[in-house]
């Protein structure tokens, strides 16, 4: 380093001020060098269904050129060709319908009773005292390890699948609700108190409000647990919906028809998160 | 109307935080509360407001609030205490929704407040989106919609910087010239505490007592003139409480 960019000439001290421009014409000047970049995730829209259009093409060509062979691994085009035949058949609807409704109905039920324990636990001691521990000793037990249980309860028909799903999304919400609750700004309840709100105003505008995110995301888990077990408690006792008809297809050896069936559960996944982040965004448009 | 405290003790588990505690609020007066931190202001104020019972002693009303005040002790808090998924308008309406009266006429006083604190045109912003400045102010608005008799604030410009809290203790000399309220005033900072109170209660360390207590006869609306006067009054209670202050500076604290 040359002498002169330490010791500042006699010039700068009599001045009193540091004299920068002298500084810069003594010393050639260099940018200081860019090291902020990365780390920062930013929207690429397009690379998604790129490469979800590479990776069908290479299956599509492996299995051509007999690189997959068909027993292992059947083409797209022939999985597709399965699905056509669903549609064309008329089976589609049917298999997709039964398993809606299966889904709607237990994870709505599922939802309703979730939410509402989850607040019973989260406003009161002794619902919580009493409540809490049963949940966590439940929470952990696989549903469909209960499902002969539930068929004797409710019946080989509708009744044990949609337990199986109401069973399963019930605790995760049960979960989600009251660590909503409990996570609400204890100052915004001390306000509302100091205000003389009602007891069900606070809970109805504040912690209610305040529990949502929480709630909402307890919808995402109990959404992906419902279609598991949906296609679980299809596998017994079931004529139609898209776990019977996977079941079917795997025991006959028909793997274009089974690859057809979890295509349908991967896009009736993507459909239920997809709606559940339009509800939080039209629900918690405030966080923006 | 006057708020009463009379000798509160008060004590968390075996902590005891404040000491045989008594103050009263008169009408129309402001009195602030300075202390070092950790000697049970905030504690003595949630007492005095009812959010939180005093181990003995007691806190009382005399005379009636004013038959349109609908919440007559009101807190004003440090962190503004907003919903943020309300609007400035919706924040207000919250605590105006529980009381019996027709739309129009919420509508009417929460204009009007949102007119006298200067946000009328903020009322469709969400909280998120205002300075910490304009979320206190919406607070007062939110305070002053429900009328109260005495006003109960716990260090309202201390999460502010200090050109906003220098621009908000103006329009809180404003407010008190021209709605009379009553406070009681927590603050750490004694330059507010000189701008704004009728009288100064100076609180020892843990467990709060009342030191001292140091009248100002200066009329708010002209103090923002007599900075040297007001100087003097802030440096006797600097040296009332510089070695508390130390103290309480070096002390461990395992209750909150």
């Amino acid at each position: 380093m040359p002498p002169e960019m330490i010791l500042p000439n006699k010039q700068d001290f009599a001045a009193d001020q540091p004299d920068t421009e002298g500084a810069a014409a003594a010393a050639p000047l260099q940018p200081v060098p860019f090291r902020g970049g990365g780390f920062v995730a930013r929207p690429r829209r397009i690379i998604a269904p790129l490469l979800f259009i590479v990776l069908i093409a290479l299956w599509e060509i492996g299995s051509r050129t007999g690189v997959i062979s068909p027993i292992s691994l059947p083409a797209p085009s022939e999985a597709a060709g399965a699905l056509a035949d669903l549609v064309t058949t008329g089976m589609l609807w049917k298999h997709l319908s039964a398993s809606l409704f299966r889904l709607s109905a237990g994870w709505t039920l599922g939802t309703l009773l979730g939410v509402t324990l989850g607040l019973a636990i989260g406003l009161s001691s002794t619902v919580r005292a009493g409540l809490a521990p049963l949940v966590a000793a439940l929470f952990p037990i696989p549903k469909i390890a209960l499902l002969p249980l539930f068929i004797v309860w409710f019946g080989i028909g509708e009744g044990s699948k949609v337990a199986t799903i109401l069973f399963g999304t019930f605790f995760p919400t049960v979960i989600a609700t009251y660590a909503g609750v409990d996570n609400v700004d204890r100052n915004l309840i001390r306000m509302g108190q100091s205000f003389g709100l009602s007891w069900r105003s606070i809970v109805r505008k504040i912690i209610v409000p305040g529990a949502l995110p929480s709630i909402l995301s307890g919808f995402r888990i109990s959404a992906s647990i419902a279609i598991i077990l949906l296609v679980a408690a299809e596998m017994i006792g079931a004529e139609f919906g898209i776990g019977a008809y996977i079941l079917m297809a795997g025991a006959l050896y028909a793997i274009d028809q089974l690859i057809a069936g979890v295509a349908l559960l991967s896009v009736l996944g993507l459909t239920v998160a997809w709606l559940i982040g339009r509800t939080e965004k039209w629900l918690l448009a405030w966080r923006a | 109307m006057q708020l009463i405290a009379r000798s509160i003790t008060h004590a968390y588990d075996t902590v005891e935080v404040l000491s045989d505690v008594s103050l009263t609020i008169g009408d129309a007066e402001i009195v602030c509360v300075v202390g070092p931190s950790g000697c049970g202001k905030s504690t003595l104020l949630r007492l005095l407001g009812g959010l939180e019972r005093a181990t003995s002693g007691s806190v009382l009303i005399s005379g009636s609030p004013p038959a349109d005040s609908l919440n007559p002790l009101t807190y004003i808090f440090q962190d503004f205490a907003l919903l943020p998924w309300r609007t400035v308008a919706g924040n207000v309406s919250l605590v105006l929704e529980d009381h019996a009266m027709a739309a129009g006429r919420r509508a009417a006083i929460i204009a009007d407040v949102l007119a006298r604190t200067k946000l009328a045109e903020f009322a469709a912003a969400y909280p998120r989106q205002l300075s910490g400045g304009m979320k206190q102010r919406v607070a007062i608005a939110r305070a002053l919609a429900v009328n109260p008799a005495v006003m109960l604030m716990d260090e309202p410009l201390s999460a502010l910087d200090s050109q906003t809290r220098e621009l908000l203790m103006d329009d809180l000399v404003d407010l008190w010239t021209d709605v009379r309220f009553s406070a009681c005033y927590i603050t750490h900072n004694l330059a507010e505490a000189v701008r704004l109170g009728h009288r100064i209660v100076v609180m020892s360390r843990r467990p709060g007592r009342i030191r001292d207590v140091v009248e100002i006869d200066i009329p708010i609306a002209e103090r923002a003139g007599r900075g040297k006067e007001l100087s003097e009054i802030q440096d006797r209670l600097w040296n009332l409480m510089r070695e508390e202050a130390r103290a309480a500076d070096r002390e461990i604290t395992d209750a909150a």
